[in-house]
């Protein structure tokens, strides 16, 4: 525990991404696999599930310090993090230094984890409290906090997975093997168990193969930000549109067939009709797609594709209202062998071989003809008639790569939509946004009335943050809990992708993706936008379809 | 006894106001951060100890080292200086001023007419702290108390074992060829930080121009410090990679860092406490070191006054409102204008 704590504390108190990358190496030369890997685990955002509710670690902090839950809820909002709130609490109020009798921070992570934690979760909630507050009893506030971390799971330390990789990739060459961030970066993929075992697979000679559900790492593209002619000559990119569902990667090997989605998220259950339909693939071929919502030769909207997602069972009547096919974009796999590194016209040419003939759930994202930048770009003022987002282009000579590489991959997307909205609530944010109030809500009016039609996270700069903050404590009408009313006094503009009718909301709709794009300080809030605007929007919007 | 109105907190009787924020013909100031010590008014009453803090303040405030305003007034305008405990009429109401703690010369301000007293804290700690005269308890009916941590996350360590947290880390960079940025607040913040190392070595430290007048200021009224010396001293190859430079918030990022190559930069301040407050400002470290009592010592403090009555400003006056009462002392929020000056977002106050 003491060296797992030391290594976050390191990652935790520089800002350089080279120190973070030397702190990770240094752990995983100086540890035992066991510890490793759990670090691994921890350190690329996985968690153990269902272990401790963050509401009890509150309620054992609150018996243990005999701090209200009034005031308890009030730190919250400037702590933003249950780990660390309770961490902070219990060091604030310890009566007595820690037992030094015990050598708890002695125990090293995987003993951490295989003794005490993971047991947790086969004990009742009374066992689980005593446990718990022992263990706080024998550690500092900051192994507290790293504790009530692994406890509840939220462990976000400020590396990315592009770091941890970077760090692995390191620790190979220290050990001899030489492999390269992107062999590494596949072999972290897909389920990864955080064992010794699976920690010292990660540094084996031979195939990045290891498992025969692994993906590969996604190649993704960077937003066009230039001028589309700088990119050079017509005749070297091939487009597409930019279709607008939930990217996957398919497996059919051996008897099984696995869907991967971008977040390393297995969906093969939700989707099986796609899945029925890629048993007759032959075996060793992977498939990089979009899942999309689709019936008789159309694309259907977003809206349509999200009744599939996040509900556990799919009835008959979702299934025939929402039915799925997979968009292929590229082919990565075949008969067994890596194709990634053949150009991107070879893969296209097997694809299409491969294809040709099979199920209507398969279908290929076409390719748009255009002979001069100009062409393209009035084609891409179809998009929104065509429910996509605009245009993918892809250089005709590229390897698939891994991550994001800018260069021969671009996603040109078109303009969004936009609103003029007066902010009426805020709330404070979480993490790094604790204590500053960054959570907005926005309302247009209906009449002589605000109504909310968003909320909205992002899109301000720093500065811009601050001055608003300032500006809400001091004009704040209301409050309901975290949530704070204010005068309608500011005018932002909101950028959005989409808009829908929603029985749920208030205002009957609901925007897709929205964020600001500009604070309209020239503005009053008598110039917002009106709900009939965003009526308007909304029929248009669906009569495109 | 005491209000307030437009102008700040008023006492009528008395004929002067307490650190009021809108000029006014007589103010009685607790200590000379501009959020206490506004310029504009006519004539002035600070303790003794903080008289040429003050005096720096509202006649030759800089900024960054550079002269942001100058107050046409402000040299016709009379400040006058108390000692500890020294009484004065103003009226029929006796004043006495008292040290508070919480950075050179700063008090609270004891209001007495009619056999009722009242204390204003101003701002105060009760944490020793080398650079200044410590908390005096004075027995009061109402105490006008901040609230600027009043949240009971917060609870402070010693200046001592920070002092050794700092000193720590910069030996740890300069042992990795890094210069030590500190940040913190040019007065007082700065200067308890040098008082504080001298326990520690005895080496010179290099000062932003900002902090540079304030600790000559504190020197001058015998505080001990580091030896501190100017960057813009040094010859343009001076390599920084083993010293230890204190500068304000606003120099961070700022064209004046970039002579510090391979820069660690820390930020000294009790909303340091709290992880995301750290990461959102992007510095590198924090240190949890505070001119301000924590939550702790603010609700001691309001017990030991013996107050029958206790009305809190500034941060998280309702919280400390509705705790105090929660443990039988009546208590009410006061809405003022303290804390306002330096910026909202906790992180940028010079707490």
């Amino acid at each position: 525990m003491k060296r797992f704590a030391k290594l976050f504390n390191e990652i935790d108190s520089t800002t350089s991404t080279n120190s973070k990358v030397d702190a990770m190496v240094r752990y995983f030369s100086d540890v035992n696999s066991a510890d490793a890997a759990w670090a691994l685990y921890f350190l690329t955002g996985q968690r153990v599930k269902r272990l401790i509710p963050s509401g009890h670690l509150r309620q054992w902090t609150m018996q243990v310090t005999g701090v209200s839950e009034w005031l308890i809820t009030e730190s919250y909002s400037s702590v933003g993090d249950t780990a660390e709130l309770c961490a902070l609490l219990i060091g604030s109020l310890r009566q007595s230094g820690v037992n030094p009798e015990i050598k708890a921070e002695e125990l090293c992570l995987h003993e951490w984890m295989r003794d005490r934690i993971l047991p947790l979760k086969e004990m009742e909630h009374e066992e689980q409290r005593a446990e718990v507050l022992k263990w706080w009893a024998e550690l500092n506030e900051f192994q507290v906090f790293i504790l009530n971390k692994l406890l509840t799971g939220a462990f976000r330390v400020g590396v990315s997975q592009t770091l941890v990789v970077r760090a692995l990739a390191k620790v190979s060459e220290i050990k001899g093997v030489n492999l390269t961030t992107a062999e590494m970066s596949h072999r972290l993929m897909g389920t990864w168990s955080p064992t010794p075992e699976s920690f010292d697979q990660l540094f084996e000679e031979g195939s990045n193969l290891k498992i025969e559900s692994q993906p590969y790492p996604f190649f993704l593209a960077s937003p066009l930000e230039k001028e589309v002619e700088e990119i050079g000559d017509p005749s070297e990119w091939q487009a597409e549109w930019k279709w607008d569902g939930i990217r996957g990667q398919l497996i059919r090997r051996g008897q099984d067939v696995y869907i991967w989605s971008r977040g390393e998220e297995l969906i093969t259950e939700r989707f099986p009709e796609i899945a029925q339909a890629a048993l007759t693939l032959p075996e060793g071929v992977v498939l990089d797609g979009e899942v999309l919502a689709y019936r008789d030769g159309k694309v259907l909207p977003f809206s349509t594709l999200q009744k599939r997602i996040g509900r556990k069972k799919l009835s008959k009547a979702v299934l025939e209202d929402a039915p799925a096919a997979f968009m292929i974009y590229d082919l990565l796999e075949y008969q067994h062998q890596d194709l990634r590194e053949l150009p991107m016209s070879e893969r296209r040419k097997q694809l299409e071989h491969l294809i040709e003939g099979k199920s209507q759930t398969f279908q290929i994202s076409p390719v748009i003809e255009f002979d001069s930048w100009e062409n393209l770009a009035d084609k891409r003022k179809e998009s929104r008639s065509r429910e996509v987002e605009g245009i993918m282009l892809k250089r005709k000579s590229s390897p698939y790569q891994a991550g994001r590489r800018r260069g021969d991959w671009w996603k040109w997307k078109i303009d969004p939509y936009t609103v003029d909205a007066v902010l009426i609530y805020a709330q404070s944010g979480s993490g790094r946004r604790a204590n500053l109030f960054t959570d907005y809500t926005f309302a247009v009016w209906k009449e002589e009335e605000l109504v909310p039609i968003a909320k909205a996270y992002s899109g301000l700069t720093d500065e811009e943050i601050g001055k608003l903050d300032h500006w809400i404590r001091r004009h704040t009408k209301d409050k309901f809990g975290p949530v704070r009313s204010v005068d309608p006094e500011h005018v932002f503009e909101l950028a959005f992708e989409g808009i829908a009718e929603s029985p749920r909301h208030k205002a009957g709709i609901a925007l897709r993706f929205p964020r600001i794009s500009k604070w309209r300080s020239d503005k009053k809030p008598k110039d917002a936008d009106t709900i009939e605007t965003l009526r308007e929007l909304l029929h248009e919007h669906t009569a495109a379809h | 006894m005491l209000r307030v109105n437009e102008c700040g907190l008023f006492c009528e009787r008395g004929g002067f106001y307490v650190d009021p924020w809108k000029p006014v013909p007589l103010a009685l100031i607790t200590h000379a951060h501009s959020d206490h010590a506004r310029w504009g008014s006519q004539h002035y009453v600070c303790s003794e100890r903080g008289l040429k803090l003050t005096q720096h303040r509202l006649r030759d405030e800089t900024q960054s080292g550079v002269q942001i305003k100058q107050n046409p007034q402000a040299a016709n305008s009379k400040i006058e200086a108390l000692p500890w405990g020294k009484k004065q009429k103003f009226g029929d109401v006796t004043v006495s001023f008292h040290p508070a703690g919480h950075i050179l010369g700063s008090a609270q301000i004891r209001v007495e007419c009619d056999g009722e007293v009242w204390v204003v804290s101003g701002d105060f700690k009760r944490n020793d702290d080398p650079s200044c005269d410590p908390f005096e308890v004075v027995p009061c009916d109402v105490f006008i108390t901040e609230a600027t941590f009043a949240l009971p996350i917060y609870r402070w360590q010693t200046g001592e074992e920070i002092a050794q947290d700092i000193f720590d880390w910069w030996q740890l960079n300069a042992s990795e060829g890094r210069p030590s940025l500190l940040l913190c607040y040019s007065l007082g913040k700065a200067q308890r930080v040098l008082a504080e190392l001298t326990r520690l070595t005895d080496k010179t430290v290099f000062v932003h121009g900002a902090v540079e007048s304030l600790t000559k200021i504190y020197r001058e009224e015998g505080i001990k410090m580091l030896p501190t010396k100017s960057p813009a001293e040094m010859d343009k190859k001076y390599d920084f990679s083993q010293d230890l430079i204190i500068a304000p918030p606003s120099a961070y990022r700022s064209t004046w860092m970039k002579r510090f190559k391979g820069v660690d930069t820390a930020f000294a301040s009790g909303w340091m406490r709290v992880r995301g407050n750290r990461r959102r400002k992007g510095f590198d470290k924090g240190f949890v070191l505070s001119d301000h009592a924590d939550f702790f010592d603010l609700v001691r403090t309001a017990k030991e006054t013996g107050a029958k009555k206790v009305l809190a400003t500034h941060g998280y006056s309702e919280t400390l409102v509705r705790h105090l009462k929660e443990i039988g002392i009546p208590a009410e929020p006061l809405k003022t204008h303290y804390g306002e000056v330096e910026d909202a977002a906790p992180a940028e106050q010079h707490a």
